[in-house]
């Protein structure tokens, strides 16, 4: 059957995924520069590893539960 | 809000004084924010508006609109049902407590929440779901009459939008005190998305509002915890830093790794509260109360799509509520041990009125202890999905507050009282004004809790009195068949007259506290507890007392109404792992095993 309505997992994948870019590309500069935040274990680079992960997330439910999607 | 959980019901008589205070000194912000911190919550405003939108066309008749037209699954329905209660006062005041108490904070996410939530789900949703009603008042009226359920929901409704108002100013001095935003701004900013989205798509759009900001709450705020536990060692080297620093007189003294050991004496424990408040007055009639019969909670459980799902997802819902003392508990016992001031030297938090009595010192309140950390280990971005988690938070919660107000006012003040014949499209309308209309008041309110310094005890106090009552009243007569109307409506009426008037002793003669809490070490949270448990007491004798001088209802008319006379729809059989029985007992050994891991 397929889902006509847009599936709220749908607008949180969008948004991981909006946030996911953002925060991960903001990280790979971080990296790439060397301009790292004056912030505590900032040598652990979290944006890199939290965004991939939003990122990932993102992409999965975004996919998942595209609208018109057989369900 | 409270959201008006219990929990941000003390959380937030935490951060009432604060929220005079911060506006008083005008002190400097914790937090900048760049423009990726900008833009992350921006993004997050537009989702919103957007989702309301689109979920316009689905909220056309009352059922769609107050209702979410009964079609959310467990999973969705279990995620606003903890979503709502969630609040930002919630997450940066209980995590406040726990920087003061230790871990002693948890007991209100665990033992003052698992047990209510799984009786909900098990024992009381097949009534409220089998009889349809629209709210709790609602079931009041089926099985009391008119007059209990008018209490109620005036009660209810005068009390939804006075706290959102009471939060709404609370949260607009959290962001004036982290961003140092203007409060004005906070304010209307935050209100009119509340408003646009939950008139536009009703319950529905809340409901999908705040699957979504629990989603954001978690990816906002668990990095502090888990980078927290790097920094220091791990929950063992945590412990070690804490009896460090107690043994170096850094901090006070204190168990703060362990929930039940120093309850056995008021004076054990620097909450001043005894293991039989915790147990009874929390456990029971605070946490029961507000669990199953607080309609901003019920309803979005019954906006479920089966009597399955409606079990479901309390029970769903409680194993989040479990997790939440990880991004909650955990940063403020964090702060223990890594928060420093520039110097070096351990950064020691304190109470309100000492920040306040040295405005030049520079000194920070226990409730600024989870912006801490998340400034502490934020870059940007994730900075400003950390505040974006704080701004959720409030927003669910007041999502949850103007949408319940909304649905009581329409249907158990307006229907029965005003306009009992109309059009149902009529209705939605209401509805949708009702909405407009509850968020103004609670600006209104909002500004007048701004001008009246101390008036937020009273607000937070007055919605107390409602719910041990409340639950006395649903229980008897969810549970007792021959409950009468009468005894319905004196029970609810002097179990609330009961709360009051000690609220009202302890306030004129604050040394009456050793009689209504039981011991002359009883310090103010105990009075809750206590208070709650006088109150459901009197209710319960009051209800027992009325109804057998009067006569019983037919037992033919209680069916859906009460145990015993109601035949529960038999659900289909389906795998053990889609059992709602057995993922009940799954929640209530995981319960179990935190209170022994934790004891």
């Amino acid at each position: 059957m397929k889902s006509t309505d847009i599936s709220i997992w749908f607008f949180i994948g969008v948004l991981l995924t909006i946030y996911g870019v953002l925060i991960l590309g903001y990280g790979l500069w971080e990296l790439i520069t060397g301009n790292v935040a004056n912030v505590v274990l900032a040598n652990l680079h979290a944006p890199v590893w939290w965004g991939a992960i939003m990122l990932a997330l993102g992409i999965f439910y975004s996919v998942r539960f595209r609208p018109g999607k057989e369900i | 809000m409270l959201q008006f959980g219990m929990t941000s019901n003390l959380a937030s008589g935490v951060l009432s004084q604060a929220a005079a205070v911060f506006l008083a000194n005008g002190a400097p912000s914790l937090a900048h924010l760049g423009l990726l911190d900008i833009a992350v919550i921006a993004i997050y405003f537009v989702m919103v508006i957007w989702i309301g939108y689109y979920l316009k066309s689905k909220a056309s008749t009352s059922e769609e609109f107050f209702m979410a037209g009964r079609e959310m699954t467990a999973w969705i329905a279990g995620l606003s049902f903890v979503s709502a209660n969630l609040g930002s006062l919630e997450l940066m005041g209980w995590a406040g407590s726990a920087y003061q108490y230790g871990i002693l904070a948890a007991h209100w996410y665990w033992i003052g929440a698992i047990p209510a939530m799984l009786f909900l789900g098990m024992v009381m949703m097949p009534f409220y779901y089998v009889c349809k009603t629209h709210s709790v008042p609602g079931y009041l009226k089926m099985r009391f009459g008119q007059a209990s359920s008018v209490v109620a929901a005036f009660s209810f409704a005068f009390m939804t939008v006075l706290m959102s108002g009471v939060n709404m100013f609370a949260m607009a001095e959290v962001m004036k005190v982290v961003l140092g935003w203007d409060l004005n701004f906070s304010i209307i900013v935050s209100s009119v998305a509340v408003a646009a989205y939950v008139a536009l798509g009703g319950l529905r759009s809340a409901i999908f509002n705040e699957v979504l900001q629990f989603v954001l709450i978690w990816g906002g705020a668990l990095l502090v915890p888990i980078l927290g536990l790097i920094e220091a060692g791990g929950w063992t080297g945590l412990k070690t830093k804490i009896a460090h620093n107690i043994a170096t007189g850094a901090i006070p003294m204190g168990d703060y790794t362990h929930m039940w050991r120093s309850m056995g004496h008021f004076q054990d424990n620097p909450m001043g509260v005894h293991w039989t408040g915790i147990v009874f007055g929390l456990g029971f009639a605070i946490s029961f109360g507000y669990w199953t019969t607080d309609f901003l909670v019920v309803q979005r459980v019954l906006a479920a799509n089966s009597l399955r799902s409606a079990r479901m997802a309390p029970i769903i819902g409680s194993f989040f509520k479990m997790a939440v003392p990880f991004i909650v508990i955990l940063p403020g016992l964090l702060g223990l041990v890594v928060l420093q001031n520039p110097d070096g030297s351990l950064m020691k938090l304190v109470g309100e009125d000492i920040v306040k009595a040295n405005p030049a010192a520079g000194l920070h309140s226990y409730n600024e202890v989870l912006p801490l950390m998340l400034v502490r280990y934020c870059s940007p971005g994730l900075l400003g999905l950390g505040i974006t988690a704080l701004i959720a938070g409030f927003m669910s919660g007041m999502a949850g507050n103007v949408s319940a107000f909304s649905a009581v006012w329409t249907y158990d003040i307006y229907q029965p009282l005003i306009n009992k014949r109309a059009k149902d499209e009529h209705y939605v309308a209401v509805g949708r004004w009702a909405t407009i209309l509850g968020v103004i008041i609670s600006i209104f309110a909002a500004y007048m809790v701004m001008n009246a310094k101390g008036i937020m005890d009273y607000v937070q106090a007055l919605f107390s009195f409602f719910i041990a009552p409340l639950l006395g009243a649903v229980l008897m007569g969810m549970f007792w068949k021959r409950a009468t109307a009468a005894g319905g409506f004196w029970g609810l009426l002097t179990g609330t007259l009961t709360s009051i008037g000690l609220f009202a002793w302890v306030k004129a003669d604050p040394s009456a506290l050793r009689y209504v809490a039981l011991s002359p070490y009883a310090k103010d949270m105990a009075e809750n507890m206590y208070r709650a448990l006088w109150s459901i007491s009197v209710t319960f004798i009051v209800i027992f007392v009325v109804s057998m001088f009067g006569k019983a209802r037919p037992v033919a008319e209680l069916d859906g109404l009460v145990y015993g006379a109601t035949k529960i729809p038999k659900e289909e059989p389906v795998p053990f792992y889609k059992n709602e029985w057995y993922w009940a007992a799954v929640a209530i050994v995981a319960f179990v095993g935190l209170q022994i891991m934790f004891w």
